[in-house]
This record gives structure tokens, sequence and C-alpha cells, in this order.
């Protein structure tokens, strides 16, 4: 049962990705074309409704299931490893229209071809956490 | 309501079905992100032997692990129990400038010039597929997050750090679209 709720969330998350269109390559092209408001509403309704949640889980000191508080981690302020991280990101995103959780969902829809994406995105997290100390953070 | 489930679903269900997972992490003590799995991955895979990076202990984010197994079988149910095979109903604007890379108009989800097996097959599409996931996995890491951990959880939480890496999407993919996708195709 402990796991289970992971997984039953994972399950949820990847049919609403498939079913909103959100895992396909065309739907990111139409976003970065600015032709639709589709991907805009997608992301925008989720951020309106999870600062709003973010906001009552702070204000209501709301603790989670185990009656532990819900903590909110602060990001590092810092401008290059966000702007220049978050750029090579977006080329690539652009690229194969997923991200990495709709890479995934993409594999579960039998788009065998994204695991050649998933292959390059696992090189990839291993050629950054070899550069990392060279790198501008 | 199968026939109801099976047609494409509004935005406005993904929008509040997403904050509806992020809240539902939050509750079970853990964060919305799933590019770390990436970086848990390679450590499952031995590469905390090598690279002090991924030397942590990945068994703690089993968890994101099977958020990630459940994210494939959700997919799997939508093409086997919840899709009627239509084509991505995408704007005609879109259509035209696709074509005109030589990208037909949608006939599933994903084109054919990406993602079948004979594209995969060739110099071009493979490159396409492993050096934009390579990206992806770089980037993310570098950032600190990807879609899901920034866009959604970091500016929820008015993160403005997350807000550059959001504009960093922006750039990036913009470049894809205007320069490099028309230099490939």
């Amino acid at each position: 049962m402990k796991s289970l709720k992971f997984i039953l969330a994972g399950i949820l998350f990847g049919i609403v990705m498939s079913k909103s269109e959100a895992i396909s390559w065309f739907r990111i092209q139409e976003m970065f074309r600015f032709q639709s408001f589709h991907m805009y509403g997608i992301i925008g309704t989720a951020v309106v409704l999870g600062t709003l949640a973010t906001f009552l889980i702070k204000k209501y000191k709301i603790r989670d299931y185990q009656g532990n508080p819900i903590v909110f981690t602060p990001k590092e302020k810092s401008v290059p490893r966000y702007l220049i991280g978050g750029t090579i990101f977006g080329l690539g995103w652009a690229l194969t229209g997923a991200c990495p959780g709709p890479m995934f969902v993409n594999l579960g829809f039998q788009y065998w071809a994204i695991l050649v994406a998933i292959i390059g995105g696992l090189l990839g997290t291993y050629l950054y956490g070899v550069l990392r100390d060279r790198l501008p953070h | 309501m199968l026939e109801l489930l099976r047609q494409p679903w509004p935005w406005y269900t993904s929008g509040a079905v997403i904050a509806f997972v992020m809240v539902l992490l939050l509750f079970f003590g853990k964060s919305f992100g799933f590019s770390s799995n990436l970086r848990t991955i390679c450590s499952a895979c031995g590469a905390g032997k090598h690279v002090k990076f991924f030397d942590f202990n990945w068994k703690s984010q089993i968890w994101n692990l099977l958020f990630l197994v459940g994210a494939i079988i959700g997919g799997f149910i939508s093409a086997e129990f919840l899709s009627n095979g239509e084509a991505v109903q995408v704007s005609q604007a879109t259509v035209q400038d696709l074509q005109q890379l030589g990208i037909s108009k949608p006939e599933g989800i994903q084109p054919a010039e990406i993602f079948s097996l004979e594209a995969l097959f060739t110099v071009r599409g493979f490159l396409v597929l492993l050096l934009g996931g390579f990206m992806i996995g770089f980037g993310s890491r570098y950032a600190g997050g990807c879609t899901s951990g920034h866009a959604i959880s970091g500016l929820s939480n008015l993160q403005w750090p997350s807000l550059v890496a959001v504009v960093g999407f922006f750039i990036g993919g913009l470049i894809t679209t205007f320069i490099l996708l028309p230099l490939i195709f």
C-alpha cells in the first residue's frame, strides 16, 4: 500500500498527460509558435490552482498524512544556472516535443522511438554530474 | 461515459489534475519533480562509484521511480483503453507551418517523421531524439528541475529562480523552433 499510492498518482498523471495531448510533439510545437492557448491553459491552470493550494497549505500549516509539516525548500538564488540550464533544456524540449514526464508516458503509449530520447536524457544527466564542478552555477 | 473519456480532454481538466497530483505528492510528504528520476536511475546503475554527484542514497527516491512506473502505465492505459485513435487537433496555422518544414499533418499523437521506426533508423531521426533527450537530461539537472519541478511546483511556490528557468525553457524552445528545426528538416 505504501508503494501503491505513488504508482496510482503516476497513473493519474500519465493518463491526464496523454488525454490532454500534452505528450504530443505537435502540441509543443503549437505552443512554441504561439498558435494555440491549449498548452498555456494546461500550465496556467496548474500554476493558478497550485499557487492557491501552496498558499493554503502554508497559511493553515497543513501537515502530510504522517503528521509531519509540509515544507517548501526555497530554490538557491542564482541566475546563470537557471538561465543556461533552462535554455539547454528548452532546446531539447522543442526538439523531442517531450519533457521528462511525457517521455515516459510516451513509452507507455508505445512510441518506442522515445527510448532513444530517454537514453539521451540519462547520458545528459550523467555528463552534467561529471562536469558539475566546472560549470557556472 | 467511456466515450467521453475516449475523446481528448480539455486543457482545464489537465491543469486541474496536474495541480491535484502536485498536492497529493505534498500530502504524501514528497515534492513533484520528474527529472530527478534521471539522476536516481544513474545512481541506481552505479554512477556514484565514479561521480560524486550520483553518490547519494538513491533508495530514498524509490517513491519517485514508482511514480515514473505509474506514468508509463498511465500512458499504456490511455493508448489501449481510452483512445479513439484520432489525430491531434492542433491549429491550422501550426499544421501549415510544419508542412513547410516537411512534417505531414497529424495522423496520431506524434509525427511519423520523428517517431516512426523508419525515421528512427535514419541518422537524422536517431540524432534528433538522442541529442534532444541529451539536452533535456543535461539542462534539467543544470537548472535543477524540469517543467514539473520549476514551471509547476516552483512557480506555485512563487520562486523567482523557477521563473528564470521557465524563461530559459522558452529561449531554448524558440531557438529550436525557429532556427534549428528549419535547418534540420
